[in-house]
């Protein structure tokens, strides 16, 4: 019997390894916030997060960069008031800003097993310094790889066992794109419902993407 | 020359005026947010924000907030009756793939052909803040600019032959809301649609860097 589902957050997180990539849902509402709180106790360091914005003062992102164990964050951005912004001026947070689409959709191809693709976003600004830009179909593109991580954070509504999900409104956001772009997808549910209780055509997130499921009631 | 400017919210306001009904928009975060407060629920504009809301609607009373509905600005907003939620790489599909009839941005440059410049005031800045413009900027099927005609600082005109600020996207803008006039970017500048009563043409030249056109 497939059951994804996990007893504890020591074992929602075990096995993630200093030096990884973390991608870390989430748009105000859907992030996975339990999940971060238990990265942190996790221990894991040296960590790459990849997530929309560098967050603010206070709330899980500011904690999980707080905590030291965070080594570079790719975002789309950062206000200098923040805890991000702060650590980013003093040198001990590496940055790498993309537009939030790119991000998106190197987020995707990732998922998607697509090596490669050219966009126009970005590809007449300073963010193509340097990097491989041509002229597709009369416009100038810029040349962007996938993004993949080595564990996702994810957020949901409803889980089933089979690790098929649902978000609650605009808490979908990020979290259908990065489940798909991990070797470990790590959910957290606010509701847990039995095998089939989703109906099939409004299952947001397959269960093919996710790997473990902790109950973490809201 | 007596003129009157237009608040931010006027600014909005006029735009507001110019979409008609059945469009599909996107506002920026700023003045641009602001025009969906003028346009009429009775005339269908379908408003997207970049988290994956097709159809926002107007802000909730405060025993009426749904934790899990904001905007791009991470506004409590609700979903009109007809909307849908999208993930975020296929919002970003919308606004990159031409699906948008309009999309309105704040600026702190734009210039004659067209450029934009609205995510940093220098190359040098520390820290950047690009979100999603790039993306709108060049996905969208129109891109117009709400924004006030000269800084505050030193009163510099916003209005430029050349952005001097780091572009976000070249070539795209096709209008500019400011708080003195309408302009179109055409292919020998800007063009001059409309002015606040009072405005003279010497008068909003002489708070343009760029060369004005007159119909």
């Amino acid at each position: 019997m497939i059951d994804k589902f996990v007893p504890d957050m020591a074992a929602a997180l075990a096995g993630i390894a200093d030096g990884s990539i973390v991608l870390v849902a989430g748009f105000a509402t859907g992030l996975p916030e339990a999940l971060m709180q238990g990265l942190v106790e996790q221990g894991a360091t040296d960590l790459t997060l990849v997530l929309n914005a560098g967050g603010r003062d206070t709330g899980p992102i500011a904690d999980l960069l707080s905590s030291g164990r965070v080594r570079k964050l790719i975002c789309s951005f950062v206000r200098a008031e923040s805890v991000a912004g702060r650590l980013f001026a003093q040198g001990k947070l590496e940055l790498e800003i993309v537009p939030q689409g790119t991000l998106a959709e190197r987020i995707r191809a990732a998922g998607a097993g697509i090596q490669a693709f050219y966009t126009p976003t970005g590809a007449d600004t300073l963010l193509a310094e340097g990097r491989e830009t041509r002229i597709v179909n009369g416009r100038n593109c810029l040349l962007e790889y996938p993004l993949a991580g080595d564990v996702a954070l994810i957020d949901a509504w409803e889980a089933d066992r089979w690790g098929n999900l649902t978000h609650r409104d605009s808490a979908r956001n990020y979290n259908p794109v990065m489940a798909m772009a991990a070797p470990l997808t790590v959910v957290q549910t606010r509701n847990v419902v039995p095998l089939g209780a989703i109906p099939p055509d409004n299952v947001h997130t397959p269960g093919v993407f996710v790997h473990r499921v902790l109950h973490v009631p809201g | 020359m007596d003129f009157k400017p237009l608040d931010r919210a006027g600014i909005a306001a006029r735009i507001a005026r110019d979409i008609p009904e059945g469009w599909f928009v996107n506002l920026g975060i700023g003045i641009p947010t602001g025009v969906s407060d003028h346009v009429p629920l009775d005339r269908e504009v379908i408003f997207h924000s970049e988290n994956g809301v097709i159809g926002a609607g107007p802000a909730p009373a405060p025993e009426d907030v749904n934790p899990f509905l904001v905007n791009a600005g991470t506004q409590f907003i609700t979903l009109r009756t007809g909307g849908s939620y999208v993930h975020h790489a296929d919002s970003f599909a919308i606004a990159r793939g031409g699906h948008l009839d309009l999309c309105v941005l704040g600026a702190f440059e734009v210039a004659e052909n067209g450029d934009i410049a609205n995510w940093a005031r220098s190359p040098n800045e520390p820290v950047k803040q690009v979100g999603g413009a790039m993306d709108l900027a060049i996905g969208a099927k129109r891109l117009w600019v709400a924004m006030e005609h000269t800084t505050k600082g030193n009163g510099g005109s916003r209005v430029r032959r050349a952005c001097s600020y780091p572009l976000t996207a070249k070539g795209v803008v096709k209008r500019v809301y400011t708080d003195l006039a309408v302009l179109e970017v055409t292919d020998r500048g800007f063009l001059v649609l409309d002015m606040v009563p009072g405005m003279t043409r010497d008068g909003l030249q002489a708070l343009s860097e760029a060369e004005l056109h007159w119909q």
